[in-house]
């Protein structure tokens, strides 16, 4: 499957308070009216920015902090098709797989703000094609990569009615 | 080969030989949710089909992040909770009781298990030599569907500390520095493993501590052995039973062993708004604070709270400075008007707060202004964490947030000792 999509770039250490800030908290109930505060403290009004499709480009540790799924959650509703970065959180990375959401490690330096993008889940590799430059990236673990296939982990235990490892 | 403490839990929860970089299936002992994180959990579990949970006495939830609640919303969501815990017979923890660390330290936790919660902070309870870890809500609803989870068994880093804390420096000091030294993801997926004679002394208190705030440093758990120390506290929690003793084999493998000197450390603060961004207290002096809060499941502890009483006994609160005090749980709270901090706290000018997580998630009791900064004894202090992205937060232990609410500035509470 390729993905087609715009880069969104972000620095180091974005916290899952700058993806969904700790204030909208009564609002975890409402995911409509949640996601409209998506990362709102980094790039302002990036929901009404962000299209269908487009990529999030980060640098390393992205996701850190609480284990709120809520983070990958109203990424997953702006549109937002896979997650790149140098390096994610534990909980975030997990979290966001089990909503069907990819998140693929690779060398985002390589990538600017704005550059078109081309990702092929099954071969691994990301194209570049604003700079022409081509990059693989890190091996998904087989039983996280089940979960993706199915769409997630709700899917995957509906389907299977357990973990397969 | 020899076993760390991850392994030897994990190869007893997955009925095997569990090495680290192994996936493994393991039981679950304890799957627990909050407020923030419930909701979400409880409509992913009805998603998935499921109308039982497979342990509901190792089922919880806690009302904790908006105790008592200040929106209707989020009245709404109690509501949703606690009819899933009278629908399921799961635990159900009521505003008012305590955060859920500190509750399930204080109620739930043994040695050796393998506990989730839908909270980064879950973590804490390796204090007792709990395999404890947080993952979001659809891992959490699995988990308390099947009783099971996936896990990677961790690598694990080996933390070894010898010396003795000086006079005014506490475990809060000791693991501001190590993340300070790791860096935010400087742990990340590992274990992190503390030993040393420091370690063997230390109370269960500061090993929660510790423990607690190892996903700091992206750990996947921060574990203690269990030791006399454990089988004390458990004592005292009535739980003296659920003891076991649990020691990492001495030919065990650790990707890297990290040597602390306990004496040499001084008290630490961490600046706005990175963990990892530490300096000493000392050369903070003159940075003004508006608020100070001294709370939560790092440091809301009886402990904590007798720390801070000593401090300001007959002594006042800056006038510029607001001090803030929310006890981490209802046991907490009574055990310190019993013992008389309370009152020690109220006349040196604190505010209390109900037990629970209170202002350090940025809901309610304690919200900051623009430009304000505050001196908490909380976990994390990222950009917007207490409600404001135009604030600042600097972490330090109970006496330095003590010390400071005295003087109205980040002070090294030796200056006052």
């Amino acid at each position: 499957m390729i993905l087609r999509g715009k880069a969104f770039k972000f620095g180091d250490n974005i916290s899952t308070d700058h993806i969904i800030p700790g204030r909208w908290f009564h609002l975890r109930s409402n995911l409509p009216e949640l996601s409209k505060h998506l990362l709102e403290d980094v790039v302002p009004a990036f929901v009404s920015r962000v299209k269908p499709g487009d990529f999030i480009v980060a640098g390393k540790n992205f996701g850190l902090g609480s284990s709120r799924e809520h983070a990958p959650l109203v990424i997953k509703m702006a549109g937002v098709r896979a997650i790149l970065a140098k390096s994610t959180a534990r909980i975030f990375f997990r979290n966001a797989i089990n909503l069907g959401l990819p998140v693929l490690i690779c060398d985002t330096s390589q990538i600017d703000e704005g550059d078109k993008l081309e990702v092929d889940l099954i071969k691994g590799i990301i194209k570049d094609c604003t700079n022409g430059n081509q990059l693989s990236f890190g091996r998904i673990p087989e039983v996280m990569l089940r979960i993706l296939e199915e769409g997630g982990l709700v899917p995957y235990i509906r389907k299977y009615g357990d973990f397969r490892i | 080969m020899g076993k760390t403490l991850a392994e030897k839990i994990l190869s007893q929860k997955s009925g095997g030989d569990a090495h680290a970089g192994d996936i493994v299936i393991a039981k679950v002992d304890l799957a627990f949710v909050q407020d923030g994180t419930g909701p979400l959990a409880i409509r992913q579990f009805e998603a998935s089909g499921f109308e039982k949970v497979a342990q509901p006495k190792r089922t919880a939830i806690f009302l904790d992040h908006a105790s008592p609640s200040p929106a209707r919303e989020l009245s709404n969501d109690h509501t949703l909770l606690r009819n899933f815990a009278r629908k399921t017979g799961a635990l159900l923890f009521e505003v008012g009781e305590g955060v859920c660390h500190q509750l399930v330290a204080e109620s739930l936790a043994n040695p050796a298990e393998v506990i989730l919660g839908a909270d980064s902070h879950t973590t804490t309870a390796g204090g007792l030599g709990a395999f404890a870890t947080g993952m979001g809500s659809t891992d959490i609803a699995i988990a308390m569907a099947l009783g099971k989870t996936w896990l990677r068994v961790p690598e694990s880093f080996k933390v070894l500390v010898e010396g003795h804390f000086g006079k005014g420096v506490y475990a809060k000091d000791l693991i501001l520095h190590l993340i300070g030294l790791l860096g935010a993801d400087g742990a990340t997926y590992k274990s992190l493993e503390f030993c040393g004679e420091t370690i063997s002394q230390m109370t269960m208190s500061e090993r929660l501590t510790i423990a607690n705030m190892a996903v700091e440093a992206g750990a996947k758990v921060g574990l203690f052995p269990s030791d006399e120390k454990t089988r004390e506290y458990l004592i005292t929690q009535g739980r003296g039973k659920r003891y076991r003793p649990l020691q990492p084999d001495d030919d065990a493998a650790y990707e890297q062993t990290i040597k602390i000197d306990a004496a040499a450390l001084e008290p630490t603060v961490a600046m706005p708004h990175s963990v990892d961004n530490t300096a000493l207290a000392r050369k903070l002096k003159g940075t003004k604070i508006q608020q100070v809060f001294i709370g939560t499941c790092t440091n809301g502890r009886l402990e904590d709270l007798a720390i801070a009483a000593s401090l300001l006994k007959s002594r006042k609160r800056h006038p510029d400075t607001r001090l803030i005090i929310a006890p981490a749980s209802r046991k907490v709270l009574q055990a310190s008007i019993e013992a008389g901090y309370i009152q020690t706290l109220l006349e040196a000018g604190a505010l209390i707060t109900p037990p629970g997580c209170a202002a350090c998630v940025g809901v309610h009791q304690g919200v900051l202004g623009d430009g304000e900064s505050c001196l908490s004894t909380a976990n994390r202090n990222f950009q917007g964490r207490m409600g404001n992205p135009n604030s600042f937060i600097y972490l330090g232990s109970p006496a330095t947030a003590a010390a400071t609410a005295i003087t109205g500035e980040i002070t090294d509470p030796r200056e006052l000792l």
